[in-house]
């Protein structure tokens, strides 16, 4: 059974994403994406349904961080609103079901980071089991590293593969305006074995909007609603030694249970073609794109990551909503008619949301 | 179009104390959560998905707990969200959870807030200094106070109404085994008393700081029907928010908490709160909170919620009792304290309240509120299912 409800991601914004933002607070690099997104769909705050919002008081160095941002906002009269701390991709899930409820027609959702003011390596740290693990500050990219190197041990890839999913996703980045590292670069030397600058992704600071609505409500405001034929997110253990690094299985998982592997909407396949054609994955290491690309079936036939993806743009909480607006945009612009977005959180992979989006035929 | 029922048919609570230095984070959770399943008979295979909701991550030193406390609640190869709406954020965890079922999505799901606050320190929590913003002053009574002050000139409340409320809700937490504050000695005398912290509110017109978890277990129609206990039905639920701060802002009776009990109240068909309402879970962290919120929600008209207070209308023998739990005043996990007006509020209507049961309790109200009284969440349960 599907959602007892169609709806879409209409309109979708995101901010340049840049090294540093030191000229602007969080709610002024939000700000000017609010208002392209609203534009784009003629909608003002009190239009909205539903507002949610993804972001992190650890990167932002203090508490109640996204109050300021829902200031920006203009809550006035006030809004039915909600907010996760966690990436954006799912205040965008919280969102959906909100509208699958009934109880909203069209929602806001945002999200926003600014990596800049601090050491990222250093902050997500503290995400770590704060016991046992945290005291001893292994970093994000070490335990990438550790990931790279169990598939690297287990004959999924090699260092010349990851250099050239590197080279892939700067060279798609090239087209995309907002990213922060395009064309093609040098794959440099290693920042913490087998992982090189090139398998990393850039430090920076970024936020993105996207608006939902259902139904017709939908079809008034863009000319190609990108609908969610399904959506679905799951964790795994935090421990990395109780998990198998070489794969995902909560990925694929939430791939399952929202579709992807089903021939698209409406149609009668032959069975064992990709039911996708394109996929945004969230995968901020050349490695992890490995791991996700078995994990979720996707063959040479299934464009990855056309925007760049996250080793061209890493704006830590808004990255995986950006995933589902860049999809979005796709179908929006006709580029792609059944795509694929992915967001993750957590050490390697720990936790995964996929969502397949789709147009009507053209 | 049709939502599914929600019905809450399990709740857990840790015995909530100043510093739980016997378990971690996780075990701290995890007992929460297996009593809320003792309480639905049902294992951690029956559920769908988790639902966690905590208040801002500095309060422990921890960014999102959620990726750690995977394992302790059970949600490895399951779906887990992190709510964080500020002091609202137990109420809007449990209402997150309830949209899940409601849209049926999932078919049970496992809600869980709490706070660990001996783990780390709230006041340094809340005082970061960031440039250009207005810091928080000393801590949260320095930011409530004031308006407390103006809730008192607006209506001219005689200043015992405070110590009233504070010698109610901590009597009714000596009725409650998960209180915090046990205060078997308590006098109205010693309340007024205590030390002024913030003038007008008073040491013992303030909430404790606490380590505790609270736990729900959410379901439809179905669950419901295979339920050990009489559940209790969500008639309605909604969330608020206003911005912090703005010149047409009323700090005293802010709009966003007004518009989330009208919403509330038209879900579930309430025209008269006051009559309909047998029973309240407020959010006080400060006695003085008690008759202004009343007003907001509606229960009082304005500028009558201290005489409500005063006459004895929300004491545990009243005929609204507010806080029959002991409520923030006697304990307060932050992060949890909205979950916990929340499962109060169905304890009441399950009639499984225990000691401070109210007799007959058929509609209660869970309400709580965050931020600079900005968010707002809340819900309405009762013993029977929603007939519309």
């Amino acid at each position: 059974m599907g959602p007892a409800r169609d709806v879409a991601v209409v309109a979708f914004a995101q901010s340049d994403h840049r090294r540093r933002t030191d000229e602007l607070s969080e709610v002024e690099m939000l700000m000017p994406v609010l208002h392209e997104v609203l534009d784009r769909t003629g909608l003002k705050t009190s239009d909205i349904g539903f507002t949610c919002s993804g972001s992190s008081d650890y990167l932002a160095g203090r508490a109640f961080s996204f109050t300021m941002a829902l200031d920006g906002v203009g809550a006035w009269p006030p809004i039915a609103e909600s907010h996760v701390e966690m990436d954006g991709a799912w205040a965008l899930y919280e969102a959906w079901v909100k509208i699958l409820t009934g109880e909203a027609d069209t929602a806001l959702v945002y999200s926003y980071g600014k990596s800049s003011p601090g050491e990222v390596r250093d902050v997500l740290t503290r995400q770590l089991d704060p016991y046992y693990l945290a005291p001893l500050w292994p970093d994000s990219v070490a335990l990438a590293a550790l990931q790279a190197q169990a598939l690297i041990d287990a004959g999924d890839t090699d260092e010349p593969a990851l250099a050239a999913i590197a080279a892939r996703s700067r060279d798609s980045a090239a087209a995309n305006p907002h990213a922060q590292v395009r064309g093609s670069r040098p794959q440099g030397d290693y920042l913490v074995r087998p992982l090189r600058t090139g398998d990393c992704p850039p430090v920076g600071d970024g936020a993105a909007a996207v608006i939902l609505a259902a139904g017709d409500a939908a079809r008034g405001l863009c000319e190609r609603p990108a609908w969610i034929r399904g959506m679905d997110h799951r964790i795994e253990a935090h421990g990395l030694g109780v998990r198998d690094l070489t794969d995902s299985p909560s990925a694929r998982l939430a791939a399952e249970r929202a579709g992807a592997f089903e021939l698209p909407h409406g149609l009668k396949g032959t069975g064992g073609a990709p039911t996708v054609d394109t996929a945004e994955l969230h995968a901020p290491f050349s490695s992890q794109e490995v791991v996700l690309r078995k994990a979720l079936r996707l063959d040479g036939t299934v464009r990855v990551n056309p925007s760049g993806g996250a080793l061209a743009a890493n704006p830590v909480m808004a990255a995986g909503l950006i995933r589902i607006g860049e999809a979005a945009a796709a179908i929006h612009r006709g580029e792609s008619d059944r795509a694929l977005a992915h967001a993750t959180s957590g050490p390697c992979l720990q936790q995964n949301l996929v969502a397949v989006l789709e147009g009507e035929p053209s | 179009m049709s939502k599914e029922p929600v019905a809450v048919v399990g709740i857990g609570q840790t015995k909530h104390v100043a510093a739980r230095h016997d378990v971690s984070i996780a075990g701290l959770v995890r007992e929460a959560a297996q009593r809320a399943l003792k309480d639905a008979e049902l294992g951690w295979a029956d559920i769908d998905a988790v639902v966690i909701g905590k208040a801002p991550d500095f309060f422990e030193g921890l960014m999102m707990p959620e990726l750690y406390l995977a394992d302790a609640l059970g949600a490895v190869g399951k779906p887990m969200l992190r709510v964080h709406t500020a002091g609202s954020v137990g109420g809007s965890t449990a209402l997150v959870a309830a949209n899940l079922v409601a849209a049926r999505v999932h078919g049970t799901v496992l809600t869980l807030a709490f706070e660990k606050q001996s783990e780390s320190n709230a006041m340094w929590g809340l005082s970061l200094p960031i440039p250009f913003q207005q810091p928080l002053l000393a801590g949260a009574g320095g930011f409530f106070a004031p308006h407390v002050r103006a809730y008192m000139r607006r209506t001219g409340a005689p200043d015992t109404v405070g110590s009233l409320v504070a010698y109610k809700d901590r009597r009714n937490a000596l009725l409650n085994p998960y209180a915090h504050l046990h205060e078997r000695d308590i006098t109205l005398e010693k309340v007024q008393a205590s030390p002024m912290l913030w003038d007008p509110i008073r040491y013992s017109e303030t909430c404790p700081s606490s380590d505790g978890a609270c736990a729900m277990v959410l379901t439809g129609r179905a669950g419901a029907a295979r339920s050990p206990h009489p559940p209790a039905w969500v008639h309605g639920g909604a969330m608020r928010s206003e911005p912090t701060l703005f010149a047409g802002k009323d700090f005293v009776s802010p709009q966003a908490g007004k518009d989330c009990a009208a919403d509330v109240y038209r879900q579930a068909g309430i025209a008269d709160p006051r009559r309909e309402i047998d029973a309240v879970e407020m959010y006080v962290p400060f006695s003085w909170y008690e008759p202004m919120w009343l007003e907001n929600l509606g229960f009082a008209a304005e500028g009558e919620g201290w005489k409500l207070t005063e006459s004895g209308v929300t004491e545990l023998g009243g005929d609204l009792p507010v806080n029959p739990s002991g409520g923030v005043l006697s304990t307060n996990p932050i992060g949890a304290s909205g979950m916990i007006r929340f499962a109060e509020a169905a304890l009441q209507v399950r009639g499984r309240a225990g000691e401070h049961q109210v007799e007959g309790a058929r509609r209660a109200l869970g309400h709580a509120y965050g931020g600079g009284s900005q968010f707002f969440s809340m819900w309405l349960v009762g013993s029977e299912p929603p007939s519309r």
